[in-house]
């Protein structure tokens, strides 16, 4: 079993050649990629002590974003439910509506700090392409989003937003036209562009430097809330924290700053859905996008084609520091299938006011499964990570409704 | 048979051109036409470049993907291509024959039994795009150990620093990327400009068999005859698409081009 290193940043827990716990991670990309990564690997490690770098993102999340999400229990779910204290980070209550703002804010920080003019990203429900047009546009970067068409169709409300905010959408329409494919094609266009684009990938994937950053940006998210808890409970309660999980980045921002607890006192749970689950499925480890990780591939190592309606969790690949926390035993995994998701949708907003996106509804079915099982005592915590409105259609043509 | 490689570059130098190195997909469009296809352009060439299909690659432009793509949509599995190399070889056993692919078929087959593969079916040579210097040490190791040459890629991005480690650490062949960019789209640089950078990499190590590709097409190629060796690959699968879609004999057309691009170069 892989041990994690107490007091060192989970993202710093790698090998000179960027491998966790000699598996999950690396470098697999083209010799083209190496000098442009490495570059960014330089400006990034200095960016990250760099005080008057620091003061400007947390401007930035201040001003910009609009500062800490709101932290509150769900009082109706929990009596619903009869077991557990449910709690909600909302952090769709972000300008932006999702935690990709973190990350798309830093990379065109970082963009801006390298001098390059543009700006590329890829996207799958549209949270990142969205939010990474706005940050590009706010700071006058040229942005270029990949989607696949299949997802361009599916969350046409966020394509709508990108292209208000001036960014080109690059249609993706090969292989399964989904995320997967959409990273594939914004790879491609980093390596015959590095010398002038700087590449935002949209999740805590591909080679070292990008999860890094990427996981780096969405902590915000667990700084706020570890001050949240210590608020409302004068110390961090016994925990079950509830992710969802598609490549991994809100889950890795959710729970940085409680990988050195115990987990018997502050429990990690990662929800995938069902047919997208290579961390919960016991998956082999595949490389994909230039990094080992738990990945969903066939026998002959293809990468496999997934199937959810959740645009954002149509993924076959993991973060490489999800399978590190998974070998490490501090995080469970576990899926929900679309009818699951669906079905807490339904109830949480019948019960409550918040909106979840169909990406955070996997992590509420979780929640709603595991509270009756447990004591009043212990605080459920799940992250809200991404505000429904771009689901409405899908919640309509499923459910019939979509709650006012 | 460690030679082979070696020996096709003498053989070009004495004719004072350079190698003319293919690229086509291994099963593209079927696993017995890539066969008729490479058969019937192998007296052009002198060293057959056969790509492992995979279904992400992230290094590639639009007209390898769609030859991979087929190559799959037919049901190529690795261990087709070992016995399809073995049949190639049985007929023309001095012809080199370098598999190049992605780490994660290698991976997934195991590196080791991987190799051991290569070396009973006759491969004589490895690319693999997306395990680069240093991270490809080990492997590299294992390849020289069999036999088989590794062949280290060079990009313009590569700093002189870095060109020296690959180069120190290189077998008899060095692969440099004429441009920043995936295979198959244009050169974005001047010829001069190519050359320069080439013969940079030619001055660490002249002994170094560095052959150039990327953009390499009926246009580019002769403006590049000085190297040591030039790989046409996107242009080769670029005209079995043409083909197919026009309904004509890919084999036919592609030997027409090989033969040109031959011509073009002697």
């Amino acid at each position: 079993m892989i041990k994690l290193k107490k007091k060192t940043p989970l993202i710093d827990q790698h090998d000179k050649f960027g491998f966790y716990g000699n598996k999950f991670g690396g470098n697999y990309c083209a010799e083209t990629m190496r000098k442009p990564i490495e570059d960014l690997s330089n400006l990034f490690e200095k960016l990250r002590k760099d005080r008057k770098f620091l003061k400007k993102r947390d401007n930035y999340f201040e001003h910009y974003l609009g500062g800490e999400t709101p932290f509150f229990k769900l009082e109706n779910l929990t009596r619903h439910l009869g077991g557990a204290q449910i709690w909600c980070k909302d952090v769709s209550a972000i300008n932006g509506d999702a935690h990709k703002a973190y990350h798309a804010t830093v990379n065109a920080l970082i963009c801006k700090e390298s001098g390059k003019r543009y700006i590329a990203g890829d996207t799958g429900a549209g949270m990142f392409g969205k939010n990474l047009a706005m940050a590009a546009k706010k700071m006058n970067l040229k942005c270029k989003i990949f989607m696949g068409t299949k997802d361009i169709s599916r969350q046409a409300p966020n394509v709508k937003f990108m292209r208000d905010a001036g960014a080109e959408v690059v249609p993706v329409d090969s292989g399964s036209k989904t995320l997967v494919d959409a990273v594939s094609e914004c790879m491609r266009h980093y390596v015959s562009n590095c010398d002038n684009t700087h590449l935002a990938v949209g999740s805590a994937i591909g080679c070292n430097i990008f999860l890094k950053i990427c996981a780096w940006s969405t902590s915000q998210i667990s700084r706020e809330l570890k001050k949240q808890l210590v608020k409302e409970f004068g110390k961090i309660p016994k925990l079950k924290l509830i992710n969802v999980i598609g490549g991994g980045s809100s889950a890795l921002g959710f729970w940085n700053e409680f990988i050195d607890f115990d987990k018997k006192h502050v429990e990690l749970i990662g929800v995938e859905a069902k047919y997208a689950a290579p961390l919960s499925t016991n998956a082999k480890v595949a490389i994909l996008h230039g990094a080992a990780q738990y990945c969903l591939t066939d026998k002959e190592g293809q990468i496999a084609e997934t199937h959810s309606l959740s645009a954002g969790l149509d993924y076959p690949g993991s973060s490489p520091l999800h399978g590190l926390l998974k070998d490490s035993g501090r995080a469970r995994y576990t899926n929900a299938s679309d009818k699951e998701a669906l079905a807490a949708f339904k109830l949480i907003t019948k019960l409550e006011d918040i909106r979840p996106s169909l990406e955070p509804a996997h992590a509420w079915s979780e929640c709603i499964r595991l509270a009756p099982k447990l004591k009043k005592s212990d605080v459920i915590v799940v992250n809200n990570c991404g505000k429904g409105y771009k689901d409405k259609k899908i919640y309509i043509e499923q459910l019939g409704y979509y709650p006012k | 048979m460690k030679n082979s490689i070696n020996n096709a570059f003498k053989v070009a130098k004495k004719e004072n051109r350079p190698a003319l190195i293919s690229y086509t997909v291994c099963g593209d469009n079927t696993k017995d036409k890539s066969l008729q296809i490479l058969n019937s352009i192998s007296k052009d060439l002198d060293i057959a470049e056969w790509g492992i299909p995979h279904n992400c690659p992230t290094a590639d432009g639009k007209d390898i993907q769609n030859s991979s793509y087929r190559a799959l949509q037919n049901g190529i599995r690795l261990n087709d291509i070992f016995k399809l190399v073995k049949r190639f070889k049985k007929t023309k056993p001095s012809k080199p024959m370098i598999l190049m692919g992605y780490y994660q078929m290698i991976f997934n087959y195991g590196d080791k039994k991987f190799i051991r593969k290569c070396k009973e079916s006759g491969v004589d040579g490895l690319i693999v795009v997306d395990l680069s210097f240093p991270d490809n040490k080990n492997f590299a190791k294992l390849c020289k150990r069999n036999s088989i040459c590794f062949v280290q890629l060079i990009a313009p991005t590569t700093t002189l620093k870095r060109m020296k480690e690959i180069i120190k650490s290189s077998h008899e062949m060095i692969y440099m990327i004429s441009t920043i960019s995936t295979t198959g789209s244009a050169l974005k640089y001047s010829i001069k400009r190519i050359i320069k950078n080439y013969n940079v990499i030619k001055k660490i190590k002249p002994s170094k068999n560095v052959v150039i590709g990327f953009g390499i097409t009926e246009k580019t190629i002769s403006n590049l005859r000085s190297a040591d060796g030039l790989v046409v690959g996107s242009a080769i699968c670029r005209e079995i698409t043409r083909s197919l879609k026009d309904r004509q004999n890919p084999v036919t057309n592609v030997s027409k081009l090989v033969r040109k691009l031959k011509n073009k170069i002697i």
